[in-house]
């Protein structure tokens, strides 16, 4: 029987600032064509993770495996990697920020960018300026979505917007998604009403995995939210 | 289909539930056509993965056949409906049971109060239709 190549797979892997120890041994494996969570509060190295798989990050140690191979130039053109940070240029209308990104990536599907563009509420001639941070936020995820790399990281893309934002992107996510030829990850520090997203979750806390697993197992195994044990965990 | 999730509960089993629960009353009913798995995602804004382990299971369960190209549909089994009846209706009798017996009620005490519950309840109902 062969073995089932992972979209991801870091084994013990090690990243220190200075003297904070950002990432203390943190193995994971996300499985093909699954969502899964990365949850831990603020500083608990959900960024430096991710940064690390993109390769923005260069890890003191371990291992990092992208759909069986270690990180390539080739295989980082296979992550559409979503971070935190406000990325768009602000000068730019909205179809100017899609036409530039476009430009980068080969994967890039253009058929899929207007009726997202159009699910998301976002007018193309309005200049990224006048967006409000939800509605900036449901951009960035378009402009990620609109590419067919098989794996998608998105950093934290819950925080810090209204609610009406979140279930777009919640909903924009479930309907794009196609479980046949891509695997994500969505980190956050708050569960709040997502977790029906996700196929698995991982705690992260401290630069430490102390719980990781299928939302639904866990769920049956401690009777339990994925969000009540999350401030469990973190209590 | 509009579920309120507990999310204390896996999702795909009250999925189920849910089409257990349609196909009992009859607001589903043999043969007919349930929502492809995306569209079911998308509407109740769940992961696919998830939609599709609930389908998977009601298609082990016999609740639902899948046609290839034609969509899912419920089972035109015989006795379908019957059966997923007693099987909910059992859970709840079993709940139930174990209930009455964690309060220290006798059997006989206990089917006392559920046969006056009734009576009380089937009288309350009928002056409410007139």
């Amino acid at each position: 029987m062969s073995k089932a190549i992972q979209a991801l797979q870091i084994r013990n892997l090690r990243k220190k600032y200075s003297k904070v120890e950002a990432l203390k041994g943190v193995d994971l494996t996300l499985p093909q064509g699954e969502i899964w969570a990365l949850l831990g509060p603020n500083g608990s190295g959900k960024s430096t993770l991710l940064k690390c798989v993109v390769g923005l990050v260069k890890a003191d140690g371990g291992e990092i495996e992208i759909f069986g191979d270690s990180p390539s130039r080739r295989r980082k053109g296979q992550i559409a990697f979503v971070p935190e940070v406000e990325n768009l240029y602000r000068w730019m209308t909205v179809r100017q920020a899609v036409d530039f990104t476009a430009a980068f990536y080969a994967d890039w599907d253009g058929a899929r960018v207007a009726g997202l563009l159009e699910f998301m509420g976002l007018d193309q001639n309005k200049k990224v300026s006048s967006l409000s941070k939800g509605m900036r936020a449901r951009l960035k995820l378009v402009l990620a979505l609109a590419r067919k790399a098989p794996l998608l990281l998105l950093d934290e893309p819950f925080s810090g917007i209204d609610p009406a934002s979140r279930d777009r992107i919640v909903e924009g996510i479930v309907r794009q998604f196609k479980s046949e030829e891509q695997s994500m990850i969505i980190s956050t520090h708050a569960v709040g009403d997502t977790e029906q997203l996700f196929d698995g979750v991982v705690f992260l806390d401290e630069g430490t995995i102390n719980l990781q697993g299928n939302a639904e197992d866990l769920r049956n195994q401690y009777g339990k939210s994925i969000n009540d044990l999350f401030k469990e965990v973190f209590a | 289909m509009n579920i309120d999730f507990s999310t204390s509960i896996p999702i795909y089993l009250q999925i189920i539930e849910e089409f257990k629960r349609q196909i009992v009353t009859g607001e589903l009913r043999p043969g007919d056509k349930i929502p492809s798995q995306r569209d079911l995602a998308t509407q109740i804004k769940v992961n696919a993965n998830t939609v599709q382990r609930a389908y998977r299971e009601m298609e082990t369960m016999g609740l639902v056949e899948t046609l290839r190209g034609q969509g899912t549909f419920v089972s035109q089994n015989q006795g379908l409906v019957e059966e997923t009846r007693i099987e909910m209706v059992t859970n709840l009798v079993d709940e139930f049971v174990r209930a009455v017996q964690a309060l220290g009620l006798s059997r006989e005490a206990a089917l006392d109060l559920v046969k006056n519950r009734f009576s009380e309840l089937e009288a309350k109902k009928e002056v409410r239709d007139r």
